[in-house]
């Protein structure tokens, strides 16, 4: 900053050093700041990263109450066919009742087919259900094993510590035996 | 630093002329030869030097594996356990070294920090020494946490996911922060990577924040088992009284180590991390190692929203990293002037507490976050921060110490004037 001790010249002077003074610290200022950006955002995800965007599903040989694990953007993806009474139980439930309130239809777009990111919202475990054989928790969707949260019939939370229900990817049917998720 | 530097006895005239431009012998002679030590200090005294050794181990077995380790999630998981493990020469040896070597690591700086806290090294004046410490401690774990991911075994995997989604729990940032953590969507290869360059780097971050924190420790030099300020009359030359010490010590300490590295090479790796990493298979039962394992009770211990405004979820990572940011604070949430607990005699009690407390929160850490094993993280957790934030402060004001003695050859008992730590 300017020091008075040094400034033997008039005021005009002494203003004018103090205005070249402010712009070389300005400048500079924010020239670094630009140049930090680059840096920061090289981490972020890259094109190649982002170029794998979507996956096409077959749904043709899945039975009714069966359910398929997909990959997509490298994270699973639950594809579930739904049976009459799974659907029953998922449409049934007061919305009072869930600590993330969603109707079912907000979660479906064919009632049938329930398609959702296969992470735990806690800690982005992969809960079990989706193989035969595998603990559903209470609510007969599914279960993470990791600090057991339990999820229903439309892949809502439950119990346990996760805060929001599974998320729902992006996806729409090609046709009626074909599904593009991304 | 003592401010009157000693001249090194040269023989040699290259070396006084060196050193007449580039006084690193004069320092080192200072600091390692001449420093002048307590005359009393005890066996616990030896882990500083005996961390630093392992520091250096680390380094010298890291930079060789590097040489044969492939930083790829097709290829990590072979390079270490079929190239490393079978094809290199020596190859198993270096891995188990450096992978064990972890553990010790971790084992000497948590007794090297008890130390502390037995004999209140942390107090006025040694408040930065103090803080360096913490400071060294958290950039082990996050150096430790990601060289564990390395070898991208299954739990490898797991534990990057389950740690990197911590920071999902931030408000509003959290989501892209972790986006950003991984350079994707999911824990993949640009995540395996850049944790790859970072647990390069880190360890000489270590190793410069050693360096300040040895610059501290020379400032006032070091506390000893009675926590009173000695004279130079009770002071020894480092060498060679302690370089003997410490390296008798490390002879020791080798015996462990090497039992380790010889006889359960993998007693510390969990077995999920012989199979290679499986984004669709979750191990039924996520554990971290076991330096982290109180931690990770206290992060699991929070299982119900706080005050309405804080959820679980946040409410558990907030809690992991207060237990070790309160550390910063100790040598001003600990008021009492009495550096040691020799002469402080309810404080001796609680500080046993805590080591029983660090121990239960462990096993707790260990076990599913249910039934007795998640009370018994919930209450070790409280009875944590307790300990921290409410007993140090008060027990300061209520407690008598014992009469502390003036100086070495002063026993105490003829000593009654009671000095304080400053
Ligand atoms: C503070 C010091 C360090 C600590 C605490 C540490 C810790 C670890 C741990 C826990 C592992 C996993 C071991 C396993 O399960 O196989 C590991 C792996 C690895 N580390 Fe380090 N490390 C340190 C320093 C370094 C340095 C300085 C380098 C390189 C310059 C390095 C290079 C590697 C490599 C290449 C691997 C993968 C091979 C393997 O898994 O054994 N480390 N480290
Ligand atoms: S990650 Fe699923 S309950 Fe924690």
């Amino acid at each position: 900053m300017a020091d008075s001790s040094v400034r033997h010249d008039e005021p005009a002077g002494g203003r004018r050093r103090d205005f070249l003074e402010l712009v070389a610290w300005s400048t500079f200022g924010v020239g670094t700041l630009a140049a930090i950006w680059p840096l920061i955002d090289s981490l972020n995800p890259s094109a190649a990263v982002l170029a794998v965007a979507s996956t096409e599903v077959d749904l043709e040989p899945i039975e009714v109450g069966q359910r398929i694990t997909v990959m997509w953007r490298g994270k699973p993806v639950f594809v579930s066919r739904r049976t009459e009474e799974e659907i029953q139980m998922a449409q049934s439930v007061p919305l009072e009742e869930l600590r993330d309130p969603e109707p079912d239809e907000a979660r479906v777009q064919n009632p049938e087919w329930l398609i959702v990111i296969g992470i735990c919202t806690h800690l982005g475990c992969v809960p079990l259900g989706n193989r035969a054989g595998e603990p559903r928790g209470q609510w007969a969707g599914w279960f993470c094993p990791c600090h057991g949260s339990h999820y229903d019939t439309a892949g809502r939370i439950r119990k346990g510590p996760a805060p929001r229900n599974l998320d729902l990817p992006p996806y729409r049917f090609v046709s009626d035996t074909q599904v593009l998720i991304g | 630093m003592s401010t009157e530097m000693q001249k090194p006895p040269f023989k040699s005239g290259v070396l006084r002329w060196i050193d007449e431009r580039l006084p690193v012998l004069t320092w080192a002679y200072n600091e390692l030869v001449v420093y002048p030590a307590p005359r009393n200090l005890n066996y616990w005294w030896n882990f500083g030097s005996l961390a630093g050794i392992m520091l250096v181990v680390q380094i010298m077995t890291g930079v060789i594996l590097v040489m044969f380790y492939t930083p790829h999630a097709d290829l990590a998981f072979d390079s270490v356990e079929g190239y490393i493990m079978r094809d290199v020469n020596w190859g198993w040896l270096l891995r188990y070294i450096h992978a064990n070597g972890a553990s010790m690591f971790f084992a000497l700086v948590y007794i090297h920090i008890f130390r502390g806290l037995y004999y209140g090294s942390y107090k006025k004046p040694r408040e930065l020494l103090w803080i360096l410490g913490v400071v060294i401690l958290l950039l082990m774990m996050a150096t430790a946490f990601m060289g564990y991911v390395l070898p991208w075994g299954n739990m490898s995997y797991w534990a990057a996911t389950v740690i990197t989604n911590l920071f999902s729990a931030i408000p509003l940032v959290g989501e892209p922060l972790v986006t950003w953590l991984w350079g994707g969507f999911t824990v993949d290869n640009p995540t395996l990577q850049r944790f790859f360059s970072l647990h390069y780097l880190l360890p000489f971050v270590i190793f410069a924040m050693v360096f300040l924190h040895l610059l501290a420790l020379h400032q006032f030099g070091s506390n000893n088992p009675l926590g009173i300020d000695l004279s130079k009359k009770d002071k020894i030359p480092f060498h060679p009284y302690y370089t003997v010490k410490d390296v008798f010590g490390f002879c020791v300490f080798l015996l462990v180590y090497g039992y380790f590295v010889f006889y359960a090479p993998t007693a510390f790796i969990s077995p999920t991390n012989f199979i290679p990493a499986d984004p669709l298979q979750t191990p039924t039962h996520i554990v971290p190692e076991w330096y982290f394992l109180p931690f990770y009770a206290i992060l699991r211990a929070i299982t119900f929203d706080f005050l309405w405004i804080v959820p679980a979820k946040l409410g558990g990572v907030i809690a992991m990293f207060a237990s070790i940011f309160v550390l910063f604070f100790l040598p001003w949430l600990d008021t009492s002037k009495v550096r040691s607990a020799r002469f402080r005699p309810i404080y001796k009690w609680f500080f046993w507490l805590l080591v029983i407390d660090v121990l239960v929160l462990g096993w707790a850490g260990a076990n599913p976050p249910e039934g007795w094993y998640l009370v018994a993280a919930q209450l070790g957790t409280l009875y944590y921060f307790l300990h921290f934030l409410v007993i140090l402060p008060m027990l300061g004001k209520i407690e008598r110490p014992l009469p502390l003695p003036t100086s070495l050859s002063d026993p105490v008992l003829r000593g009654t004037r009671s000095q304080p730590a400053s």
